[in-house]
């Protein structure tokens, strides 16, 4: 493993007085898992809203080193900009375009790689034609991917919850990241699912996409992550392999209280 | 049908109606002879009117709430008549044929007067699609749409007045003004959304007005310009009937534009990111749609269409005054979109044309136009949300081999 690809060094975030983030230091190397854990209101999705240009840090850098370019820091960029810069983000709870059907949720992934714009719409030269046809089709091939073929022209609505969570991994595919950061992306689903979500989040490593997941169910974290990073209270608690971060007390501590017993 | 129990709600609706309009149908004050009338009979009416009314509402809920579960349960994917008709180019074409030789052959059927009631409602019909880009599409809801019509008729009449310029010269220009005006107005809205960005939109249309009443120096405030040129035809000197004639040929050019360029905006990267920022904000620019950008555009081109429209309604009626660009405009044109069915671009054509011809036709019964145009609202809102016809999504096919799209 090499550069770290994403890295995040001192990131602290203040909501008036509350510190939500506190010199946080995480990296995620190329072609590798990073799960972030912590209890419930530790800053993690804060943390994700932090890098991916939602809210803006008030401390701290956050740069990304894209293969074979130059270093970008990411502090003030807009969300819309980071994902140009080949960072997608899926959410906690679900946010599909609900009224569109699931191929043109994957289809406005596409957005920031192609260039249309109102004289191409109306004139719909060569190039437009073109660009809309590689969009179905690369949107297709993500679908494939995904398992909801099917499905290309149903309303995202009318998913059900699984299949919802795996088309917003599509449509964040589909923006060409090479990092994917991933809000949880098993909760509410049942243990198949998550047997399915567990092989789906495999071969996309395999195929050398780098992923960093905030997760809470264990048997994913401990299955998938090459490293762990634990938060607790908006700081880092611990860091290591599933093995080290299982027998932490700090970790168990955080997770079971004083009595770590167990 | 009815059980014993929701008849006895109906008689208590009923008790209650004659309760509350007692004041007002029963007593009756004669002021010369100092008595007071007691109408009992009224109160039988209001009691037996509300009471049939109450039941038939009964029945009418009951049944739909029956279709809706035998729907639910039978779980029909099926479109709608009008779908299928839109969806079938062997009826689409014959169909559509027929209203434009219908649309060209109007004039020479009919008087004048209907030619000038259908240009204005064609005219309604742009400014509604242009309005549904704004609205129905993006979902930016904006209740100042009117003051772009207004930039458009203004930029006509002063251009015309102080340097002579011709319709044909200033539509371009009008429109070009108008959608510098959107980005004017979209600058500032851009962080605000639903009931907020509506009051800004309220505000803005009213600036625009109150300016054009009160700079007299600039647009001779109330009393107007009048003397506007209508349309020139390379040239030829049109009689009255002529020039409104030709008026009505250029609304249905411009109608045929329209449809033209917004439903190929509709069905473009831009449409899609328009509809993505109306589902979810967020999500839309986590996914890298930049959404100054896409709101801008989507005010812009929205504030086109009602610019192209304003000068050609400069032309039409030949004189203009702010009294033409009041909220109410704004209000109706906002109404045809929600009507038609927000998004759907026949919805729109067929909301303007409802919308704008009804009361002219009703014209007998004016006193109680704005009566029926509030009913005919509220039942829209209550049985059919979604408006005439709503929008369906666009289904894309993918072939392995070419990748062709249908």
């Amino acid at each position: 493993m090499s550069e770290p690809i994403l890295q995040v060094k001192n990131l602290g975030m203040r909501f008036g007085g509350i510190k939500a983030l506190d010199e946080l230091d995480l990296d995620v190397n190329s072609g590798e898992i990073v799960a972030l854990i912590g209890p419930n209101g530790a800053g993690k999705t804060t943390f994700f809203n932090c890098v991916t240009g939602i809210y803006n840090p008030t401390q701290g850098d956050v740069t990304l080193s894209p293969p074979e370019s130059p270093v970008i820091r990411l502090n003030g960029l807009k969300p819309n900009q980071v994902a140009e810069k080949g960072m997608a983000r899926t959410f906690q709870n679900i946010r599909l375009f609900q009224k569109m059907t699931v191929l043109e949720n994957v289809m406005i992934g596409r957005h920031c790689r192609t260039h249309s714009f109102i004289f191409g719409a109306i004139l719909r030269n060569k190039s437009t034609r073109l660009e809309e046809q590689e969009t179905i089709e690369k949107s297709y091939q993500i679908l494939q991917k995904m398992g909801l073929e099917k499905q290309a022209n149903d309303l995202a609505s009318n998913l059900s919850y699984g299949a919802q969570r795996r088309l917003e991994i599509g449509r964040a595919l589909a923006t060409e990241p090479f990092l994917l950061l991933l809000d949880e992306p098993a909760a509410g689903m049942n243990p198949q699912e998550t047997q399915e979500l567990i092989k789906l989040i495999n071969r996309l490593q395999q195929e050398g996409q780098s992923i960093l997941l905030i997760e809470h169910d264990m048997k994913l974290v401990m299955e998938l992550s090459h490293r762990i990073f634990v938060m607790d209270y908006g700081r880092r608690i611990a860091m290591g392999t599933p093995e080290e971060i299982r027998n932490n007390p700090m970790v168990i501590k955080a997770y079971l209280g004083e009595s770590a017993d167990a | 049908m009815i059980s014993l129990k929701e008849s006895k709600r109906s008689a208590l609706v009923s008790l209650w109606f004659m309760f509350l309009t007692f004041p007002i149908m029963v007593i009756k004050v004669d002021a010369i002879e100092k008595t007071v009338i007691w109408r009992w009979d009224n109160m039988f009416y209001v009691g037996f009117g509300s009471f049939i009314l109450s039941i038939f509402g009964r029945i009418f809920f009951e049944r739909q709430k029956h279709r809706r579960e035998r729907k639910l349960a039978e779980k029909i994917n099926k479109h709608n008549l009008i779908q299928i008709v839109l969806r079938e180019p062997k009826y689409l074409y014959p169909l559509a044929t027929a209203f434009f030789l219908f649309a060209v052959t109007f004039p020479h059927l009919f008087s004048t007067y209907q030619i000038n009631v259908m240009t204005t409602a064609l005219m309604y019909v742009v400014l509604g699609l242009g309005l549904n880009i704004v609205v129905g599409v993006a979902g930016l809801l904006d209740l100042g749409y009117v003051a772009f019509y207004a930039v458009g008729a203004y930029s006509y009449a002063l251009l015309n007045f102080h340097f002579g310029m011709t319709f044909w010269m200033v539509l371009p220009l009008g429109a070009l003004l108008a959608a510098l005006f959107g980005v004017l107005l979209g600058f500032p809205v851009l962080r605000l959304r639903g009931d907020y960005l509506a009051i800004v939109t309220l505000a803005f249309g009213e600036i625009i007005r109150l300016v054009m009443e009160n700079w007299n120096a600039f647009s001779q405030g109330p009393s107007g310009i009048s003397n506007i040129p209508r349309p020139g035809l390379f040239g030829f000197d049109l009689t009255l009937d002529q020039a409104i004639t030709y008026l009505y040929y250029l609304m249905i050019l411009m109608v045929l534009i329209t449809i033209f360029v917004v439903n190929r905006l509709q069905n473009s990267r831009l449409g899609r990111a328009w509809v993505a920022l109306r589902e979810d904000e967020i999500a839309c620019q986590a996914m890298g749609i930049d959404k100054t950008k896409t709101k801008l555009t989507a005010f812009a081109l929205g504030a086109t269409w009602a610019g192209l429209v304003g000068v050609i309604f400069a032309a039409k009626t030949t004189f203009i005054n702010p009294a033409s660009f009041t909220f109410l405009e704004s209000a109706i044109i906002l109404a045809i979109v929600v009507l038609g069915g927000m998004g759907s671009i026949l919805g729109v054509i067929i909301g303007a044309i409802i919308l704008i011809l009804l009361p002219e036709y009703l014209r007998a019964l004016s006193d109680y136009r704005m009566l029926a145009f509030g009913a005919i609202m509220v039942s829209m809102m209550v049985f059919r949300p979604q408006g005439i016809i709503s929008n369906v999504r666009r289904h894309y096919q993918y072939r392995p081999q070419k990748g062709e799209q249908e």
